[in-house]
């Protein structure tokens, strides 16, 4: 059984079609990664898959329709954390993990001992206890990161839609973000929704990978699968290199187009 | 279907037990901002301080000692000889005590309205006239100024200001829908500016049709609260409705402080949140404009510096504003009545001199702290 699976996904942005016919299906515990060119249609796919962008065809969840449930029923199901969170300056870190809970707190209603409670664990978690009364406006774009996973964690929904979670991320953060979304998963059986530009990344931690083309599917499957030389080619206008790594996953490696000069050497 | 995902605090960080060695962190560790009753007591005592200058000060020079045992005498169950003389007495009653009492809800109004309007937009610089109360508040007084003379009904100003200030919001609100797709700040904001431009464009032809009540119109539009009891009685009960409400939404208003989108993945509904945060401060804003006159500053200037020194949660926010913005008026209001006695400044010439620079002494005070 799929945890999440959408069919025939349309959205019009504009009189504009900006994905048409996409579908996916991933399992409990599973990480899919989407990829594609920009305005490819993937921080699209990923707002209609979380509700916030009205869209036409199907997104259950565990086999509800989203359709069928309230905006704050749907929010337990499915976290979504953008590509730009908006991180208000003065707010603290605790009080922005706690906005995770809003779809468990009663409208007009004050947070329960439950809430606080679930809010200082995911912390706790992610380290960031000592960080849990600091501004927003004063953390390193690491923290920041980790910031934005934490309230996403902290609405306990199994599906986690990340818009291109390592942004202006430097490599050490970017692999220290993406090891501890894949250990959140294994512990918890998350299943994970990213954007990636990155394809080497990509290819490293996902488990599926659908690649947009123009708002439409253009290859869906295993990594090894969707991550070819004649693909990437054809969709990126990239030259690469592919070489099948430890584990099967394939490492995507650039290649200048023309023969030149190895890098000069020091004195 | 399966239960959410369980998040064990365990899991990840080896040597820490879910809930056993160190539990006592989220009982007493980090935990939301909340409004202190340090901060709390210290607002109320601000407030406090200033209304008991406020009756303290005045044209007329009534012994200090009288006043407060006048003012003890009023309590229930006590007995207190003031000394004061009958016209004393009065003076005190009917003039300096509901004019403290206007002054502080005015100055609350028009702050917690700032802060809930700078909220809804997620904009620092909105204050509660942002969508035409004041601009049809404006045309609407002028107009009642000009062609009804005003006399006769006191009550011909108030019902004027609170309907223009009120007919302004409801402009802009039907003119932003219109122009935008639904909800979108941009659009209401500019719907906002351009409602003002043209009820303010109109109310300056009104004025120059009736340019002998030039005066009357200006000492309106300056502020003033004054006026007896009766204009209080006018504004409690607006006050109190706009007032729960918005003290209801303080979370709600948090929340959108991420945007709309992100709201929205959390499963809130920005745009009729906004709709009702702005319902409701557009209703206490109309309810100050129509017993007070256009008093800026307040609504601008005390939920920043509140922000400054309490934090930045609506939660804290709105209910601080009130306070300091009672504060914030009648003090300015003590000052309006005192540096040049007996003549009086008009209220609104006071916010704004002794507002701009206590504004700026408090972001380089906060700013050198580090916060």
């Amino acid at each position: 059984m799929s945890r999440i699976l959408a069919r025939d996904l349309e959205v019009a942005l504009d009189g504009r079609t900006v994905l048409s016919g996409v579908g996916l299906a991933v399992g409990r515990g599973g990480w899919l990664a989407v990829i594609g060119a920009n305005g490819a249609g993937k921080s699209t796919l990923l707002k209609a898959l979380a509700g916030v962008l009205p869209c036409s065809g199907e997104v259950l969840v565990d086999d509800v329709p989203l359709r069928r449930l309230k905006p704050r029923e749907r929010a337990r199901l499915i976290a979504y954390a953008p590509q730009s969170p908006v991180l208000p300056a003065d707010m603290t870190v605790f009080d922005y993990a706690l906005l995770g809970r809003t779809p468990y707190i009663p409208h007009l209603g004050r947070e329960s001992r439950a809430d606080r409670e679930a809010t200082a664990s995911v912390l706790e978690r992610l380290g960031l206890e000592p960080f849990a009364s600091r501004r927003l406006g004063r953390l390193s774009g690491g923290e920041r990161q980790r910031v934005v996973l934490a309230r996403a964690l902290v609405q306990q929904a199994p599906v986690l839609l990340l818009d291109e979670p390592t942004t202006a991320l430097d490599l050490g953060r970017q692999q220290q973000v993406l090891e501890l979304v894949d250990r959140l998963r294994r512990a918890d059986g998350l299943t994970v929704v990213t954007t990636l530009h990155d394809l080497g990344v990509a290819g490293q931690y996902a488990d599926t990978m659908t690649l947009l083309s123009h708002g439409r599917v253009a290859a869906s499957g295993a990594p090894a699968d969707v991550l070819t030389e004649k693909l990437i080619d054809e969709h990126f206008g990239a030259r690469v290199r592919i070489e099948t790594g430890p584990g099967g996953r394939p490492g995507v490696h650039l290649e200048r187009p023309h023969d030149i000069e190895p890098p000069a050497s020091g004195p | 279907m399966t239960g959410p995902s369980r998040l064990d605090p365990g899991s990840l960080r080896p040597g820490l037990s879910p809930s056993g060695t160190r539990s006592g962190l989220s009982r007493r560790g980090p935990g939301p901002s909340r409004l202190r009753p340090g901060a709390l007591a210290l607002a109320l005592g601000a407030l406090l301080a200033s209304m008991v200058a406020g009756l303290l000060a005045g044209a007329a020079d009534i012994a200090p000692g009288g006043i407060a045992l006048q003012l003890l005498d009023w309590l229930p169950l006590v007995s207190a000889d003031s000394g004061l003389t009958p016209v004393e007495r009065n003076l005190l009653l009917e003039l300096r005590l509901p004019r403290v009492l206007l002054g502080a809800l005015v100055g609350g109004l028009l702050a917690v309205a700032g802060a809930a309007y700078q909220g809804a937009f997620r904009n620092p610089l909105a204050d509660p006239y942002l969508l035409g109360a004041a601009a049809g508040a404006g045309l609407t007084t002028t107009a009642a100024i000009v062609f009804l003379k005003g006399d006769g009904d006191a009550l011909v100003i108030p019902v004027a200001a609170f309907t223009g200030a009120v007919g302004g919001v409801l402009l802009a609100y039907a003119l932003g829908n219109v122009a935008g797709r639904g909800g979108g700040t941009a659009t209401l904001v500019l719907a906002g500016v351009a409602v003002s431009s043209f009820l303010t464009a109109v109310q300056t032809f009104v004025q120059q049709i009736g340019v002998d009540e030039l005066e009357r119109i200006y000492a309106w539009i300056l502020g003033d609260v004054g006026g007896g009891w009766e204009r209080i009685t006018l504004v409690v009960p607006y006050a109190a409705v706009s007032v729960g409400v918005l003290l209801l939404h303080g979370r709600l208003l948090d929340v959108l402080s991420v945007g709309d989108d992100e709201a929205a993945g959390l499963g809130l509904h920005a745009a009729r949140v906004r709709l009702a945060v702005l319902l409701a401060a557009s209703l206490a804003t109309a309810a100050a404009v129509a017993v007070s006159g256009l008093i800026g500053f307040v609504g601008i200037v005390v939920p920043h510096v509140v922000r400054r020194l309490a934090g930045g949660s609506y939660r804290i926010v709105l209910p601080l504003s009130l306070l300091g913005g009672g504060a914030f008026l009648v003090l300015a209001d003590v000052l309006a009545r005192t540096v040049l006695a007996p003549a009086e400044l008009p209220i609104g010439v006071v916010t704004a001199f002794v507002g701009a620079p206590f504004f700026v002494a408090v972001l380089r005070m906060t700013r050198q702290v580090g916060t």
